[in-house]
């Protein structure tokens, strides 16, 4: 009798312990990721230039240039609004994807395609889709608001020639084609390095490489070549970016559907 | 006509002058068409193979806040006199506002949210020898100002010209048995082409719901065809453009994979009014099977009740019934298969679209059309025997 006493303490208090270092986990995740949004908060719009370059698993490359536009929204409540512009290939040239991003709620989502003039309001659950035959899913892009994730600190390592962080974060909103991603933040400048991503069946599926990270006037960072590797498929997708321009003065109407026939 | 041959070329002539100012792009595309059967009518070519040559020329220019564009294309039809084209979709100049942008010029605009049929699209004129899926347009004349404000888009118009429908000529497919005068065309309107339209268009969105709301007020794009002669009703037809006035609705909820579409008209029209709707969904399945295509699924309703004296519609009571299937590729392959079924008179109106970028800068489309079911007397009589397979690559530069 004294002996189950004992040993049913010996389990409650290592439940508890185990319990508050989970807890302890969740909140150092979800602080490391904070202050690795935050930190690069407060640039209010920005525009860059960017070509993305499919690698197929022979290695062959197709290229095609874009540019992307953001309105930071300072609450973290609300998502920021996106705007991607196509410049190639030639016969999609003006079409142009606007994003307005929700934490847990479905973005809203328009599509411009300048052939027939025609703005269309389009489904935002297509989470896990390719964005434009890429190995860059839609989410990708549009879930890269703090709240959208729930967190857990796994461990310290070296990650090149800095220290990192490493914070597993799994997706809060619906029709994620991810159980889980793992990300690398390091301890220098509070920069994300490298993601795993999880598909539906907890098995790996692809890596993203964040590298030629650059520090702008503004103390902003910024990545400015990703590249994503689907390691079942052996492709490959590079996004390099050109130098940013921030804070160009874009308000709320720059980022309507009223506005995408007229950006060209 | 020829004032728009001289302007083309002077505006080729000009483009390289000040190039480093002007973004440009353009192409050439082949297009042939393959029709299954002799035609229907006396003096239509019966000639199997139909090929057009056209091509495009874009420039545009973009300063702080004013941005100009130039878009021109010619057509030459190896068949059809009346598909040889030389016009503009864009040739105008916008000054931008806080909140709002005066564009000067001729412009091309859409409106809606179905797939089947385009109601509340009026300001364009169709280039319906271009396409009779009535999705090519020709440049519109106006004077358009848009404010943009938190509550909204508004969308004022202008318009000071009309553009007549372009129609195949004697030789040509897709044209009614008599001749067409089509230099002829009669108005309503004592001032003609040059009556004055005039447009306003609300358009925004409250959460998951997109809404549109619409009025014009000018010629009709739709003409009726008449005896060019009273006493011999059956020789010649000219086009007749009544002037109308009409209100339009568009609406799309926008749920989960799922998209809800209506698009109303009411138009006071010269036999009197007429009311017109479309409705039905699209439900796409994403990633089917595991692999990265998606599959949509489209269903709609079309009605009009519009008497025989006004302008024809095949969309009068039918169902449409399609499927979309984008494979998500670096090739962008797409297929669009659908059928429009008339629940009064059996016409079926069949049509596959499929397309894939080849290389870079190539793009090849595909179109198969064909038309069963119509019994003399039936509005789609005159196009039975029109069914085609249409191939066409395009060359981007």
């Amino acid at each position: 009798m004294r002996l189950t006493n004992t040993l049913s303490a010996v389990l409650l208090a290592t439940v508890l312990v185990a319990t508050s270092v989970h807890a302890d986990n969740v909140q150092k995740g979800f602080d490391i990721a904070a202050r690795a949004d935050r930190t690069d908060n407060g640039f209010a719009d920005s525009r860059v230039d960017v070509t993305m370059v499919l690698r197929n698993a022979a290695g062959q490359e197709t290229t095609r240039s874009m540019s992307f536009t953001t309105l930071e929204k300072a609450n973290e409540d609300v998502g920021d609004k996106s705007l991607v512009l196509f410049n190639t290939p030639r016969d999609i040239e003006g079409t142009a994807l606007l994003s307005h991003a929700k934490i847990l709620d479905p973005d809203d989502q328009w599509l411009y395609l300048p052939a027939l003039k025609r703005v269309k309001r389009i489904s935002s659950s297509n989470k896990s889709g390719p964005f434009v035959g890429s190995e860059f899913a839609f989410e990708d892009f549009t879930a890269v608001e703090l709240n959208k994730y729930d967190y857990n600190w796994l461990r310290e390592e070296a990650c090149g020639e800095l220290n990192c962080d490493v914070v597993e974060r799994t997706p809060r909103y619906e029709n994620s084609g991810y159980t889980r991603q793992v990300s690398w933040v390091d301890q220098t400048h509070f920069q994300i390095r490298k993601v795993e991503f999880y598909d539906r069946r907890d098995s790996l599926l692809k890596v993203l490489e964040l590298k030629d990270y650059r520090q702008y006037d503004n103390g902003i960072w910024r990545t400015h070549l990703m590249t994503m590797t689907n390691l079942q498929t052996k492709k490959q997708t590079d996004l390099v970016y050109s130098d940013y321009e921030f804070d160009v003065g874009m308000d709320q109407n720059d980022f309507v559907k009223g506005r995408l026939a007229r950006l060209r | 006509m020829h004032l728009r041959i001289t302007l083309f070329l002077w505006l080729l002539a000009a483009a390289p002058l000040s190039a480093q100012n002007w973004d440009k792009a353009a192409n050439v595309e082949l297009q042939t068409r393959l029709f299954t059967q002799d035609a229907a009518f006396p003096r239509q070519d019966d000639a199997t193979l139909h090929a057009s040559l056209s091509g495009e020329l874009d420039l545009r220019w973009r300063g702080n806040d004013a941005r100009a564009s130039i878009i021109g294309f010619v057509r030459l039809d190896s068949v059809d006199d009346e598909r040889n084209l030389v016009d503009f979709r864009e040739l105008y100049w916008a000054k931008e506002g806080d909140g709002f942008e005066v564009l000067v010029g001729l412009n091309t605009v859409f409106w809606g949210v179905t797939e089947s049929v385009h109601l509340v699209d009026i300001i364009n004129q169709t280039d319906f020898v271009s396409d009779i899926d009535g999705e090519d347009k020709l440049g519109q004349p106006m004077l358009n100002v848009e404010i943009q404000q938190d509550w909204g888009l508004l969308s004022v118009y202008l318009m000071p010209y009309f553009r007549e429908r372009t129609f195949a000529g004697l030789d040509g497919r897709f044209r009614p048995p008599p001749e067409l005068l089509l230099d002829d065309a009669q108005y309503e309107s004592g001032s003609e082409q040059r009556n004055v339209d005039v447009a306003l268009r609300y358009s925004h969105y409250f959460g998951d719901v997109d809404i549109g709301l619409s009025y014009f007020r000018g010629t009709s794009r739709e003409p009726r065809f008449v005896p060019a002669d009273p006493v011999s009703p059956f020789a010649e037809l000219v086009p007749f453009y009544d002037t109308i006035s009409q209100v339009g609705v568009d609406l799309q909820l926008t749920r989960d994979a799922w998209l809800w579409k209506l698009e109303a008209i009411s138009r006071d029209a010269r036999f009197g009014q007429i009311f017109a709707a479309v409705g039905g969904l699209e439900y796409t399945f994403y990633q089917v099977a595991e692999s990265d295509a998606d599959v949509g699924v489209l269903v709609e309703y079309q009605y009009d009740d519009r008497n025989a004296l006004e302008p024809f519609t095949l969309a009068d009571n039918d169902v449409f019934v399609g499927g979309r299937l984008a494979m998500n590729d670096i090739q962008d392959t797409a297929l669009l298969a659908g059928l429009s079924y008339d629940t009064d008179t059996g016409e079926t109106f069949y049509n596959v679209e499929g397309e894939r970028r080849l290389g870079d800068d190539w793009f090849f489309e595909m179109r198969l059309r064909l038309f069963t079911g119509a019994d003399p007397g039936d509005t789609s009589f005159f196009i039975n025997r029109d069914d085609y397979l249409q191939l066409q690559i395009t060359r981007f530069f």
